[in-house]
């Protein structure tokens, strides 16, 4: 901010606790004219007001808290720019990016060591309470993240962090018991987009997947999406019109394209399995036509950032193992 | 001495009557929609599917009725009252006195059609859209000109100090409200604020803090400096605290709005200096209550004798406890642990069942029968009850906020072993059931004894006064002793 709006923050804030202590001051000086202990000799509808001295054990907690608040002032940050002896920050504000997050708080971490007068301060508060827990959970994960997800799958502990980690990063998407939703992929079933060992389970949550169907309604048509439809259904051995069907079979072979010849999917492409009545986005004749006219845009975020690969790994280890004896 | 003096006719008392009325009136439904919302959240089904009925909407319309309907009405019937007797003047208009009574009946029927509608602002206690919020200034406005034009016209050389407060109270009311409700409209019904993003966090809390510190503090520290010392037939405790914590309250609160804020958006500065005012503030607060509670020496005697002294004393009992809390909660530390838990909505019902309204109820008791010409209430024992009654309503309130706050403060930061949250928010609210049912039971005491209170009001003023020996005590009233 600049200096005239720190300077006026400066002023107006330390004027208010210098006003509290001036009239606090000027009170006890009993100004009043009239004895401690008198009625003020004015009544307002028969009630009258006795001059008595202001308690000593309240005038003491005044100048306590007053003695404080400047101190906490002289420390920390309030004062406009002045930023506090301690160099203390609750987070580094202002960051737009991860990358400017981590310069900011190496940078910061050299700032806190000339604090207080060279005698080293607290630094930023957030930062501190990511290195505490480094330090103290950093070792679990390295143990784990040594061994391979397929001893991991038969280890009760690991198992329970990784579902604890699932609960609050994948459940959202995925559900608490992570049999997924609508656009969301049933995690318990064999059935894999982009393929189920630990590898891609871990390559999956690494790097994130977008998905990518296009629309077809322009080129296809109405009756060409019907068509099509009817032969997708097809498939997994739902009774279609036989003419339909035919004439399906015709375009699908644009389909094919990603989905194979036999529509048995491709893991490489995470184009679906359309042969074994499992439906990421539903399979009501209505919910495929949508899908077949105007595509579908599936996001997996990556989550290398935000859990980190050892963490990954127990993530993986979890969903790893509620499908590995199907 | 202590008895108030029968009606004084160049006095205005038919909007002060008017607004005691409503008071109780607003008090029964306000409260009443609270304990609904209250057993909503332990039987979630209760809002029947309809949209008007759900949560989201009528807690609004909750804390508007009881701050804006009830407290504003308690604010305005007593603010009335004391100007006039305290200035020995009439009210300085009669048209504008009774302009503002119907214009605040008139934005209150408004949150009360438009909030079960879901026209809002979605700012907390401002959530009133634009065209109410313009009658809310216009109304504010008057009630300003009407009682600071009856200091002017005073006949004592002095202005008392029930009045320094209301006279703060409503100029400040009405800076925040015209400050934090500036909008631009896109129709007749919806309206965006013109603040963006931290700032309009700042601006939101900065009104509703103050809100706090000067409609449900300043405003009824000026009751309480009228009707404890009159209720008690004793002189106030010390003018000179008076003055201190007077000048010092009003300095400090109008900074303690950050405090909402910590561990947001908000810039480090702002916080600081926000949780810094907030603490310094407890000093001056518990200068009021010391002050209220003092007057009383001399004459504790009468706590044994006098409900309505009862209820006006544990009110500034409870005063100092919220007190006390408030400013703990705004240490960043402890703030840690209390924010966004129960021990908020705690801490509030603290200070608006606890202190607001039991030193309203106390106000209104001791008003009726001198606004009504009435020899006293009709029966103490009533009010004796619903003294009990409200107590324990409150008591099982706040202290079920207490534990289910904290526990799932403590909750929400348990770590496994290796780093994980240990409970899921769902296993929170799950151990916090128990304590919804409590509160929910002490909600209904509080709505019990504001019914018996309509009850007695109205015997009260419907009994004719050569009947009241008939009253169910047989026996005066002890203030008039």
């Amino acid at each position: 901010m600049s200096s005239f709006w720190s300077i006026w923050i400066s002023v107006i804030s330390l004027g208010t606790i210098l006003g509290c202590y001036l009239i606090l001051r000027w009170c006890l000086l009993n100004k009043t004219g009239v004895e401690e202990g008198d009625d003020m000799h004015h009544s307002f509808d028969g009630i009258i007001e006795i001059n008595n001295p202001l308690p000593k054990w309240w005038t003491i907690m005044f100048y306590m808290t007053i003695i404080w608040g400047i101190l906490y002032l002289i420390l920390y940050p309030g004062l406009g720019n002045w930023k506090g002896l301690l160099g203390w920050k609750s987070s580094n504000q202002n960051v737009q990016s991860l990358q400017e997050s981590k310069d900011a708080v190496l940078q910061s971490r050299e700032e806190a060591k000339t604090a207080l007068f060279g005698l080293g301060g607290v630094g930023v508060e957030y930062d501190r309470e990511l290195q505490k827990a480094e330090e103290r959970f950093a070792p679990i994960f390295n143990k784990y993240a040594e061994q391979p997800i397929e001893v991991l799958a038969n280890d009760e502990e690991a198992l329970k962090i990784g579902q604890r980690l699932f609960m609050q990063n994948c459940s959202q998407c995925h559900g608490s018991d992570a049999r997924g939703q609508r656009g969301f992929p049933n995690l318990t079933d064999n059935d894999w987009l982009y393929g189920g060992t630990p590898e891609k389970i871990v390559e999956t949550l690494v790097n994130g997947r977008t998905a990518n169907m296009a629309a077809w309604l322009p080129s296809f048509g109405e009756k060409g999406v019907e068509e099509v439809v009817a032969y997708t259904l097809s498939l997994s051995g739902r009774q279609v019109d036989e003419d339909l069907k035919q004439a399906g079979k015709a375009r699908f072979a644009v389909c094919s394209a990603c989905h194979g010849p036999d529509g048995k999917g491709n893991q490489a492409l995470g184009a679906p399995n359309l042969t074994d009545n499992i439906w990421l986005y539903g399979g009501s004749r209505d919910v495929v036509t949508e899908t077949v006219n105007y595509g579908r845009a599936g996001v997996m975020p990556s989550f290398k950032n935000t859990l980190g690969e050892k963490k990954i790994h127990l993530v993986a280890t979890y969903v790893y193992s509620l499908s590995k004896d199907k | 001495m202590s008895v108030a003096s029968q009606v004084h006719p160049e006095y205005n008392y038919k909007v002060v009557r008017q607004f005691a009325i409503m008071t109780v009136v607003w008090g029964i439904v306000g409260m009443t929609v609270g304990v609904f919302i209250a057993a909503q959240l332990y039987w979630p089904a209760l809002n029947f599917d309809i949209p008007y009925l759900t949560f989201s909407r009528l807690r609004p319309l909750h804390t508007n009725a009881v701050i804006f309907a009830f407290g504003g009405c308690a604010l305005f019937a007593t603010s009335y009252y004391v100007v006039q007797r305290t200035s020995q003047a009439r009210i300085f208009s009669d048209k504008l006195a009774a302009f503002t009574f119907w214009g605040w009946q008139a934005v209150i029927v408004s949150a009360a059609i438009t909030l079960p509608l879901g026209l809002t602002s979605t700012k907390e206690y401002a959530e009133l859209e634009w065209p109410i919020d313009i009658l809310i200034a216009l109304v504010w406005v008057a009630y300003i000109i009407t009682f600071f034009g009856t200091i002017v016209v005073r006949k004592v050389s002095h202005i008392y100090v029930a009045n320094w407060f209301f006279g703060a109270f409503m100029l400040t009311v009405a800076v925040l409200h015209i400050g934090n409700s500036m909008a631009i409209p896109v129709s007749f019904f919806k309206s965006y604020s013109i603040y963006a993003g931290a700032v309009d966090a700042m601006m939101q809390w900065w009104y509703g803090h103050n809100a706090v510190g000067f409609f449900l503090t300043a405003g009824f520290l000026g009751m309480m400096y009228y009707f404890v010392p009159k209720q008690a037939g004793r002189p106030v405790y010390s003018y000179r605290l008076s003055v201190v914590h007077f000048w010092a309250l009003s300095a400090l609160y109008i900074w303690a709005g950050p405090h909402h804020l910590h561990y947001t958006a908000l810039p480090d500065w702002t916080q600081s200096l926000g949780m810094v005012m907030s603490v310094i503030l407890f000093v001056p607060s518990w200068g009021g209550m010391i002050n209220g509670i003092m007057t009383l020496s001399g004459a504790w005697h009468k706590l044994r004798t006098d409900p309505i002294l009862r209820f006006l004393i544990v009110s500034l009992s409870f005063y100092g406890m919220s007190t006390f809390e408030g400013p703990m909660m705004a240490i960043k530390t402890v703030n840690a642990l209390s924010h966004y838990t129960d021990w908020t909505i705690g801490h509030v019902h603290s200070g608006a069942l606890g202190w607001v309204a039991m030193v309203s109820i106390g106000s209104i008791y001791h008003l009726i029968p001198v606004l009504f010409n009435k020899p006293a209430m009709y029966s103490i024992k009533w009010i004796n009850v619903h003294f009990w009654l409200a107590t324990i309503g409150v008591v099982l309130y706040i202290v079920a906020m207490w534990m289910s706050g904290v526990l799932q403060g403590l909750m929400w930061r348990a770590v496994n072993p290796d780093g994980t949250l240990t409970y899921s928010f769902v296993e929170s609210l799950q151990a916090s059931m128990p304590f919804y049912f409590v509160r929910f039971v002490g909600g209904l005491f509080v709505v019990a004894g504001m019914l018996l209170m309509a009850y007695n009001v109205y015997k009260t003023i419907r009994t004719p006064n050569e009947e009241f020996s008939n009253a169910p005590e047989n026996s005066p009233q002890p203030q008039a002793a």
